[in-house]
């Protein structure tokens, strides 16, 4: 028995969540007496993962499988199950891993408790904490199944070092994908530029904003700081920005370690898709911005003037620490 | 075609969420019930193809008599037919099985969730209920064609979206983008007048696996006071020094 991860990849190389997802399954492993073995898809850069306390990795090399595919991850990532009598499961919180998570709960008849900020409260009975009602509270989940999946969110547990000798196998994929037939026909992603995702840092910019083609300095100062931008709902309903970077209770969620909100007055729904973030600055006019009660820095000013003198700080800040 | 859209009874997006009973339970205590946003782009998306394709829509809730509120404003918005299967819900994998009984008896070619609930946000009951039937699935689903038995879909992935090409029967797990915010339709007095007319039967729960329980809520730990800073140089300096996050 071990305790299974799923890291994911990208051209090869190890996202930041599958650093968090190892480290978090090494804490687990420590917990019930036992190693970590991973499964990968088509990684580069498998010993890496050593680093993280992993000391087996699976490494699936199918060309079959270089794009992503639900049905097929989820098909192997359970033959890895069997094979390694995992009975914890540990997996990332982005868009394909949450994809993917329910196919594996169905096929494994295993409960799965997602958003885990925390190691397990306790391991008999098997106890999670997780967000719950979209950031406005947690919920300690207890799994009953023989077989547990636990989604770990972004940007909580955090990855953490802590070497063990590690060891390689290369195995074949199940490229059983008869139970979801879905084929990519097209992917269409920002290349080089930080996902709201992963980013350390979010730049998020609502109405106060007063127009689409006021947007230019949002997105020089998420260059500036190597930050995502994202926006408020009302400025995706208007058309404004893109859906995919409405971030909120019904769009994505965020929990960079630095968010700055500017011209966002701080609707309940906002504040609750926002606060997971670590550090939550605001940049408004209005003192009575509700924002300014869920901050923990502030600017009251106008955009226009403020948001202009801080890339010019931030360059300067840049140019002096590297 | 036919299509069920699954429809979760959660608490209004403005909500305050409290927890009673020692922190055991949610408090529905002055809290505002309606359909689940993610659900409600889904809906809509079904009336369109009951407007331009001649669908015939069904929605199903797990849960007790007190959703039934929320099932008929999704009746007034003008699904045809309603299912109530009478249990609370009270865990993913169990609410995936009871909706999969009403699938294999309804014989749907497509059926709609959404991405998640706003309440417990569990994310998985659409991918269950897709397995337990045999169905195809597709999640975060932000467009939705269907010509015959060809599905053309668009879903969300971290930076950016991809297109994908699969077939009925189909489970879609749904958000915003499968229309718009400006398309949610607000019931009108004939619809909602209509709407205590049509069918809703109450369904007895089939046996099946309670996987996990939800124990203990707690809420997050109240936020310090705001600092303010004078100028965007003392910001700086806080974020650096202070947080420590540039």
């Amino acid at each position: 028995m071990s305790v299974l991860v799923y890291t994911e990849s990208e051209k090869g190389k190890f996202k930041k969540n599958a650093l968090e997802a190892a480290s978090y399954a090494s804490a687990v492993a420590k917990m019930l007496d036992t190693t970590v073995t991973a499964i990968a898809f088509n990684s580069t850069e498998n010993e890496s993962l050593g680093e993280y306390g992993v000391s087996k990795v699976m490494n699936v090399s199918d060309d079959s499988l270089a794009t992503f595919n639900a049905g097929a991850y989820a098909a192997s990532i359970a033959e890895a199950v069997k094979s390694t009598d995992a009975k914890v499961v540990i997996l990332s919180s982005s868009t394909d891993t949450k994809y993917l998570a329910p196919l594996l709960s169905a096929k494994l008849s295993a409960g799965y408790a997602p958003n885990v900020v925390q190691a397990p409260d306790s391991t008999s009975p098997f106890m999670v904490k997780r967000t719950a009602f979209s950031n406005k509270g947690f919920a300690h989940t207890q799994i009953d199944t023989e077989i547990k999946i636990i989604g770990v969110s972004n940007n909580a547990f955090g990855a953490h070092e802590n070497k063990v000798d590690v060891s390689v196998e290369e195995i074949s994929g199940t490229a059983d994908n008869a139970t979801n037939d879905t084929k990519s026909v097209e992917i269409d992603k920002v290349v080089g530029k930080a996902t709201i995702a992963d980013a350390d840092i979010v730049v998020s910019a609502g109405r106060g904003m007063k127009g689409p083609e006021n947007w230019g300095m949002i997105e020089e100062l998420a260059d500036v700081l190597g930050a995502a931008t994202a926006c408020s709902k009302p400025v995706s309903d208007l058309g404004w920005r893109p859906h995919g970077e409405h971030v909120g209770q019904t769009g994505k969620p965020v929990a960079s370690n630095l968010y700055i909100a500017i011209g966002i007055s701080g609707a309940i729904q906002h504040l609750a898709g926002v606060s997971a973030s670590k550090t939550k600055v605001v940049i408004n006019n209005d003192p009575e911005a509700p924002f300014f009660k869920a901050a923990d820095y502030g600017i009251v000013g106008d955009a226009f003037e403020v948001v202009p003198q801080l890339i010019e700080k931030l360059k300067d800040f840049k140019a002096q620490n590297g | 075609m036919k299509i069920l859209v699954c429809i979760s009874n959660v608490p209004d997006t403005t909500s305050k969420i409290n927890f009673t009973d020692g922190d055991t339970k949610f408090d529905t205590n002055g809290v505002q019930f309606v359909i689940n946003p993610n659900d409600e782009f889904g809906l809509t998306r079904a009336m369109w193809f009951k407007e331009k394709q001649g669908a015939t829509v069904h929605i199903a809730t797990v849960g007790g008599p007190s959703v039934e509120p929320t099932m008929r404003k999704a009746l007034a918005i003008g699904a045809d037919e309603a299912f109530r299967i009478n249990v609370e819900p009270t865990d993913g994998f169990y609410v995936a099985q009871q909706l999969a009984e009403v699938v294999k008896n309804g014989g749907y070619d497509l059926v709609i969730g959404g991405r998640e609930s706003i309440d417990y946000n569990g994310g998985m009951v659409p991918g269950i209920l897709a397995s337990l039937t045999n169905m195809n699935f597709i999640n975060s689903c932000i467009n939705l064609e269907i010509d015959g038995n060809n599905v053309t879909a668009v879903r969300e992935i971290d930076g950016g979206k991809e297109k994908l090409s699969s077939a009925l029967p189909l489970v879609v797990g749904g958000q915003k983008g499968l229309v718009e915010e400006s398309d949610l339709r607000i019931p009108n007095m004939r619809g909602i007048m209509m709407a205590r007319k049509k069918s809703l039967s109450v369904i007895e729960p089939v046996d099946g696996l309670k996987a996990t329980e939800d124990k203990k809520f707690d809420k997050p730990a109240p936020k310090g006071q705001v600092k303010l800073a004078d100028s965007v140089d003392q910001l700086v300096d806080l974020l650096h020094n202070e947080a420590k996050v540039i």
